[in-house]
């Protein structure tokens, strides 16, 4: 296991260092952005540009670029968006909000989402579980800023009760900010919510026609304590990997939903970084997005072999 | 023992034929025989949901097809002053039913909107206010004393509320006007108003009565409007000899010398029928751009239907010959092929689009180069679907006899392993098409791509119009919101129906 591992994160950090130099390639192969006419800066920055290497080859560059990472976490400055400041200082700075905002979405609808899971299975084929079913890929099939859309109209707008956008402030935990966050937590959450009812449902209702569970209430069992015992910790080989990879996704947030509620995070970031075309900023998202994706790729596969022996067995062939 | 001993002499005149004439042959089948597909159509048509999904689906494409042709509006007639109104339909607003009428609440009004609109409505004749929803009393302390204060929700067509506006003609434009009015009995230009006399407002068109400094009316003892017309001939712009309206002795002034051409009051609805021929009729009301929604929406979706249909149809190819070879040969080949889809789709997708749209837009186009992105990782799946069915069934019997006919690789993949797979194949490219319009539509909200000047505008554009004015005006949100969950849950619905039919052993595998 230890040995499978291994072979995948050396493999993981391969694949991710070949990504980033087509990315970093790609972007250096267009022109730098402008300097503003007669800015007192343009020594420095010319100077800048010279010790970043952007008139030798872009394989020289991709090792300046490395060896700025490795030796000080040097990421470089923003061009545009924030002129002159240091781009990870301005990627962490962003990084709270996406991260409490999903925390909370996710803290609030895996349970939710396994609990609708759980209900309907139990209750297979009975008018609960149509109706959980129907709802789930309906709740799938639209797109989440739909929701946000709703919320927006219904409870910022008819009702008043939340207020439109995300407050600003670093005051991450206080109450008027979990308030501000909550449209933004729960247009997140339906399709989470939705995710881990189909899910839970499909492995649920498998799992409880399985043989093993007939001889669970053959030994005595009552159908709780065979459901609880057997039939849950079945269904939780996938779903528990599905929990670990929404945790590690996270930290990505998204996008739209940074957008329209107007979250100060990492989505608006890259966001803003495209528009403006503010390249050393987006190199920055494009390693971490892909990071991101690649550990939550990787963390799932692990995971279902720590949890299930039979497939741990497997995978050393 | 002693009964066989009889059968071994049977004499030979004993045997005799059972036919002669006729060649033996088994029975027909009676019943017709079907083929795969009918066998799917005919699970497919049994599954009610996915049923009604489909004939949903058919209405959106239909309407999307059909929409951009019932409005009298192409997607580049955009209106100045129309923006972001609700929708209205002269024929269905006039039955007062309370639909389709152009009519917004606007709450909390005092007196003095009151006048304005009773102004508009005097002038033109077009009464904005539809109908009182709320009368509120508030009592406030205004110079020491308790007043008591009357404000009104109230429902007033935006379309009339718009009354009248000033333009500026050429001289010649302004007699053609004169002429059309002559023709048709509609009065776009209005009397002229100085405005030295109602407060030096130069912005208030839609007044022309007697106002106090805050631009509230003064009103006579009856409670009526004074009118303050222009009479001085100096300042008229052209001879005006055609409607005028009622009261006006003839010394009224219809126009303003400006500068080589004239400054006239026109009612907007009318002069809008003048230019257009006809009365604005926005079914879906109309965009922050002052396009109809109703054509906007069909001409956004067509663009996100044809696009997806594209993107999956080339995906499906690369992706089904990919997996092929991939599945297939497998070994090292496999290998080598795996770990480049494994690179490809490590690559966020955010990043693909943004560097395709940096590099190749200007080169290309915005279009091909957005194509270009979402093929690129687009047909992973595909490939890794169509590598699993080639994993499964190229070990197989029929395989083996039609190698050792002498069939080579590529009939053997493309001719006797491809067709099993085409079921999960199909299924899978009717699932795609939604995911590829809501990438679509995310990229285009985001801003990320800007679609427009290709295709006038697309469901996200729209949808990022309307997010700015979901207060102002939910039309804009509402229509593209439901266009878009509908086709999306339709097309969800109709591509699980048709995974039960083409796979009915997988049936509810995740549902």
């Amino acid at each position: 296991m230890l040995k499978y591992s291994l072979q995948r994160i050396v493999y993981m950090v391969i694949v991710f260092m070949i990504i980033t130099c087509m990315c970093f390639v790609l972007i250096r192969m267009l022109p730098p952005a402008q300097l503003p006419a007669g800015d007192p800066h343009t020594v420095v920055i010319e100077a800048r540009r010279e010790a970043a290497g952007y008139n030798k080859p872009y394989m020289v560059q991709f090792g300046i670029f490395l060896k700025d990472i490795v030796t000080d976490f040097n990421w470089g400055v923003s061009d545009k968006l924030f002129f002159g400041q240091d781009v990870v200082k301005l990627f962490s700075q962003r990084m709270p909000a996406t991260v409490i905002v999903n925390l909370y979405s996710v803290l609030f609808s895996i349970p939710l989402g396994i609990a609708f899971g759980i209900f309907a299975a139990l209750k297979k084929n009975t008018w609960v579980d149509y109706t959980i079913s129907t709802l789930t890929m309906v709740v799938i099939s639209v797109p989440s800023f739909i929701y946000a859309f709703i919320i927006q109209y219904i409870f910022s707008y008819k009702l008043g009760w939340l207020p439109f956008l995300m407050k600003s402030g670093t005051d991450w935990f206080s109450p008027a900010m979990f308030v501000s966050m909550i449209p933004a937590i729960m247009s997140l959450g339906f399709g989470t919510i939705a995710a881990f009812t189909r899910t839970t449902r499909a492995e649920l209702t498998e799992v409880l026609t399985s043989e093993f569970m007939l001889l669970a209430r053959t030994k005595g069992l009552t159908k709780a304590q065979a459901t609880v015992r057997h039939a849950l910790r079945n269904c939780f080989v996938v779903v528990v990997p599905a929990i670990i990879g929404e945790f590690v996704s996270i930290l990505g947030g998204s996008l739209i939903i940074e957008k329209i509620f107007s979250i100060p995070g990492v989505g608006r970031l890259t966001i803003d970084a495209i528009n403006a075309q503010d390249y050393p900023i987006f190199m920055l998202t494009t390693c971490f997005y892909t990071a991101i994706g690649l550990v939550a790729n990787l963390v799932v596969d692990i995971s279902y072999g720590f949890i299930d022996p039979r497939i741990r067995m497997g995978s050393k062939k | 023992m002693s009964n066989n001993t009889n059968f071994e002499h049977i004499p030979q005149e004993k045997f005799r034929f059972v036919q002669m004439d006729a060649q033996l042959h088994d029975k027909r089948l009676e019943t017709k025989s079907r083929s795969f597909f009918q066998d799917a159509l005919l699970r497919f048509s049994k599954n009610k949901s996915s049923v009604v999904a489909a004939w949903i689906l058919a209405f959106l494409l239909l309407f999307s097809l059909i929409s951009p042709l019932l409005s009298p509006y192409s997607i580049n007639d955009k209106d100045k002053l129309y923006i972001n109104y609700p929708s209205y339909v002269p024929s269905i607003a006039k039955l007062h039913i309370g639909i389709m009428d152009g009519a917004k609440v606007h709450s909390s009004q005092n007196e003095t909107s009151m006048n304005y609109w009773k102004g508009i409505a005097q002038e033109t004749g077009m009464e904005p206010v539809l109908g009182v929803v709320k009368e509120n009393v508030t009592t406030v302390k205004y110079r020491g004393q308790m007043v008591e204060r009357k404000t009104y929700d109230l429902y007033v067509n935006r379309y009339y509320e718009l009354g009248i506006v000033y333009r500026v003609f050429s001289y010649a434009e302004f007699q053609k006007i004169q002429d059309w009015q002559n023709e048709t009995g509609i009065q776009v230009i209005y009397p002229y108003v100085d405005p030295a006399d109602i407060g030096g407002s130069t912005d208030t068109p839609n007044i022309w009565y007697q106002v106090d400094g805050s631009g509230s009316a003064v009103l006579d003892a009856d409670g009526n409007l004074q009118p303050v017309y222009c009479t001085k001939k100096s300042i008229e712009g052209a001879e005006y000899n055609s409607l005028r309206i009622a009261g006006d002795d003839g010394s009224y002034i219809y126009s303003a010398k400006k500068s080589g051409s004239v400054q006239a009051r026109v009612c907007y609805y009318n002069y809008y029928q003048y230019l257009n021929g006809h009365e604005p009729s926005y079914v879906f009301g109309t965009t922050s751009m002052g396009q109809d929604l109703f054509a906007a929406v069909g001409v956004g979706a067509r663009f996100s239907l044809i696009f997806a249909l594209l993107v999956s149809a080339i995906n499906l190819t690369i992706g089904a010959i990919y997996g092929a070879i991939q599945g297939y040969y497998g070994g090292r080949i496999d290998l080598f092929m795996d770990r480049i889809s494994d690179i490809l789709s490590g690559l966020p997708f955010v990043v693909v689009i943004t560097l395709f749209q940096l590099h190749l837009a200007q080169k290309w186009g915005v279009v091909p180069s957005l194509l270009f992105a979402f093929v690129l990782t687009g047909w992973i799946g595909m490939a890794a679907l169509t590598r699993k069915q080639f994993y499964r069934f190229k070990g197989q019997e029929f395989v083996m006899a039609a190698r050792t006919l002498g069939a080579s690789d590529a009939r053997l993949m493309f001719k006797h392993i491809f067709p099993n797979a085409i079921g999960t194949i199909i299924t899978s490219c009717a699932l795609v098409i939604p995911s590829v319009i809501r990438s679509e539509t995310t990229i285009s909200y985001l801003g990320i791509v800007d679609l427009s000047a290709f295709a006038g505008t697309t469901i996200g554009t729209l949808l990022s119009q309307g997010n700015a004015a979901v207060t102002s005006a939910p039309h804009t949100l509402l229509w593209p919101s439901i266009f878009l969950s509908l086709l999306m849950i339709s097309f969800n619905l109709f591509g699980n129906g048709l995974r039960d039919a083409f796979n009915p052993t997988t049936r509810g595998e995740d549902d």
